[in-house]
């Protein structure tokens, strides 16, 4: 009966493809706008979570200024901080594992005829462990070389591609603006980061060679800090604060002159945003399947009506109320997950095309996927119901003599 | 004055049937105690003006309709106060219908259409696919099997749902101006295949007519008038018009 009630339903829905199409263009379009809501938007938050991990796990930065980003004027009339701040943090809070002063400074890097506008770190030996990056090649400053401020640099995976192409750079020296240095490592490949940065983009050098050699200064504008593995960043952060605060002789209440931002904070912040985003464009979606669902409810009673003398000559032979009621249901349901399917094709489709287009990676929902084609085969039986149950009523005489 | 007696089980047999529609002022009395008894075999034509109450007992007839009152006894079984789906089990294993307006299902082919019973019977597909065309030979229909019913004539059109009722092989047929949509040369070939159903084959049919030509066809013939059976006799069948 269920085999033959499909049958029928198929049959009739090809009897009439114009109208079976408009009937689930409803069901089609909401579950195609929820499922590439969704696509795009777990595209998006695992593109966050990926952020996260290139970030480097546990980093904490602290910036001179208030608050995010800091007022530029705020920033520049904070004070600097100094190696000594440095130290400090790293001796004196267990939960860091280590930290690395930072100075950052654009710089045209030239070799041979290449020319790269590119952004200049100094920093100290720490940085590639307080970052979680790899070298790909070649080794990290040495202490002498710090200690001298020698004219020796690390290369980022973007510069070492647009200065020197495939060659191997190691040994080679480049021009960073008047001061030429000599290559000792490549970073390896850590790719954009959650504000679309492309971290690669950067050469680093000893810290003492940047302060010297090219800003003229022993300031450091900021230090990235690494927390150990199993200890709350808040905590570390909270620790930072109060060690900050006591070295910059900060009163108890008033304003600190600086700003400790936890990264993961951040990318959990967007991750959360991402995520309240993609369900909320994903509910608006799913009004559109309601909507759907009474467009096949709305053709299910005209089609009941039409059909008045049809289910008469079925109730005649023998058909019980039920077999027509599930006839119906069946037909209704059959249509339902028919827009379902084309809904969920065409919605992977255009989020595959979208997550191409934002440059996210293309995330399959397997749980949204099952659940759009349960959802609008629900929709299907509670939508198809109210007409099945009036064909089911119908009372065969009358059904017989309706023209 | 009645037909046929027979020791055996009538088929159908009604005694004191009332059937009234509305209430109070409203009150339709349409059957107003009928009598009335069919044995196995019979060709039996129910005539009478329109308002006499003979579609209504038709309908009881068919278990598509209850009877307000008396009783209605199927095979020796009262049947009267049976629900909708006993009534519809009645109807899926005894009976067939066949319409003055044909009742075939549009854009369905003549065998399909004559399989449909079967398919609420739950026949296998293989053994409908036989009856029904067993069926339609029987009708004089072969070859015509994949033909829907918009490419048949309207003589085909009735011969297909005469299929559709004997595919069941039912106790009784019943036949509701099986003529009226149809020509004098086209009706003719219908009644000489419902004769032929009857003699041949042995099954019982009741039909329902105004033209007396068409009810010269059958064995016994009961007027109404009135809500009650104004007469009732047996019949010379007419061989050829």
């Amino acid at each position: 009966m269920f085999g033959n009630a499909i049958v029928l339903a198929l049959r009739e829905i090809r009897r009439n493809v114009l109208r079976s199409t408009l009937t689930i263009l409803g069901i089609v379009i909401g579950v195609g706008a929820v499922i590439t809501m969704v696509t795009i938007g777990e595209g998006a938050t695992a593109q966050v979570q990926a952020d996260i991990q290139k970030l480097g796990s546990n980093l904490l930065q602290v910036f001179r200024g208030q608050g995010f980003g800091g007022g530029g004027g705020a920033r520049q009339s904070a004070p600097p901080f100094s190696m000594a701040d440095v130290e400090a943090i790293k001796n004196e809070i267990s939960g860091v594992r280590t930290a690395a002063p930072t100075i950052g400074t654009g710089s045209q890097a030239i070799y041979g005829n290449s020319n790269w506008a590119t952004q200049v770190q100094g920093t100290d030996d720490q940085y590639i462990s307080v970052r979680d990056w790899p070298l790909a090649t070649g080794r990290n400053f040495s202490e002498s070389e710090l200690r001298a401020g020698a004219a020796v640099c690390i290369l980022g995976a973007t510069v070492q591609r647009e200065l020197f192409g495939g060659q191997d750079p190691l040994g080679s020296s480049i021009r960073l603006g008047k001061l030429s240095c000599q290559v000792i490592g490549t970073l390896s490949a850590k790719g954009q980061s959650g504000f679309g940065q492309d971290q690669d983009d950067l050469v680093v050098v000893p810290l003492r060679t940047m302060q010297r050699r090219m800003v003229g200064n022993s300031d450091v504008s900021s230090i990235m800090v690494s927390a150990r593995d199993g200890v709350s960043t808040e905590k570390v952060q909270a620790d930072i604060e109060s060690l900050m605060r006591e070295r910059r002789k900060i009163r108890p209440g008033a304003d600190p002159d600086f700003n400790v931002r936890d990264l993961k904070e951040i990318s959990s912040a967007m991750t959360q945003t991402t995520r309240v985003l993609t369900t909320l464009l994903a509910a608006v979606a799913a009004v559109s399947l309601l909507v759907g669902g009474v467009g096949i409810m709305n053709i299910m009673l005209v089609s009941v009506t039409e059909r008045t003398r049809e289910i008469g000559t079925r109730l005649a032979v023998g058909a019980m109320a039920r077999d027509v009621l599930l006839q119906f249901l069946i037909e209704a349901v059959t249509l339902a997950t028919f827009g379902g399917i084309i809904g969920i094709v065409l919605g992977l489709s255009a989020g595959a095309l979208a997550a191409h287009a934002f440059n996210v990676p293309f995330v399959l929902n397997v749980g949204i996927v099952m659940l759009s084609f349960a959802f609008s085969a629900a929709v299907g039986i509670v939508f198809g119901y109210f007409p099945a149950r009036r064909a089911a009523r119908l009372d065969p005489i009358e059904a017989l003599r309706h023209e | 004055m009645t037909g046929t007696p027979s020791s055996q089980t009538p088929i159908i047999e009604l005694s004191q049937v009332t059937k009234i529609y509305g209430h109070g002022d409203g009150e339709v009395r349409a059957l107003r105690g009928i009598d009335l008894r069919i044995d196995a075999g019979e060709f039996i034509a129910v005539m009478g003006p329109s308002g006499s109450g003979k579609s209504t007992c038709m309908n009881v007839l068919g278990c598509l309709d209850t009877p307000s009152g008396g009783t209605y006894k199927f095979l020796g079984v009262p049947v009267g106060n049976m629900n909708p789906d006993q009534r519809a089990l009645l109807r899926r294993t005894y009976l067939g219908f066949v319409f003055q307006g044909f009742n075939l299902l549009s854009r369905t082919t003549a065998l399909e259409n004559v399989e449909l019973p079967l398919v609420y019977r739950h026949v296998p597909k293989e053994e409908r696919h036989a009856l029904a065309r067993e069926a339609l030979q029987e009708v004089g229909l072969g070859g015509r099997e994949h033909h829907v019913p918009s490419q048949l004539s309207g003589g085909q059109q009735q011969r297909v749902a005469i299929a559709r009722a004997i595919v069941t092989k039912p106790q009784v047929l019943f036949a509701d101006e099986p003529t009226g949509n149809l020509d004098t040369a086209t009706s003719v070939e219908i009644m000489k295949l419902l004769t032929g159903l009857n003699e041949q084959r042995g099954i019982t049919i009741a039909m329902v007519t105004h033209e007396s030509d068409i009810a010269a066809w059958t064995r016994r013939i009961v007027r109404f008038r009135d809500g009650r059976i104004e007469s009732d006799q047996v019949n010379e069948p007419v061989r050829e018009l």
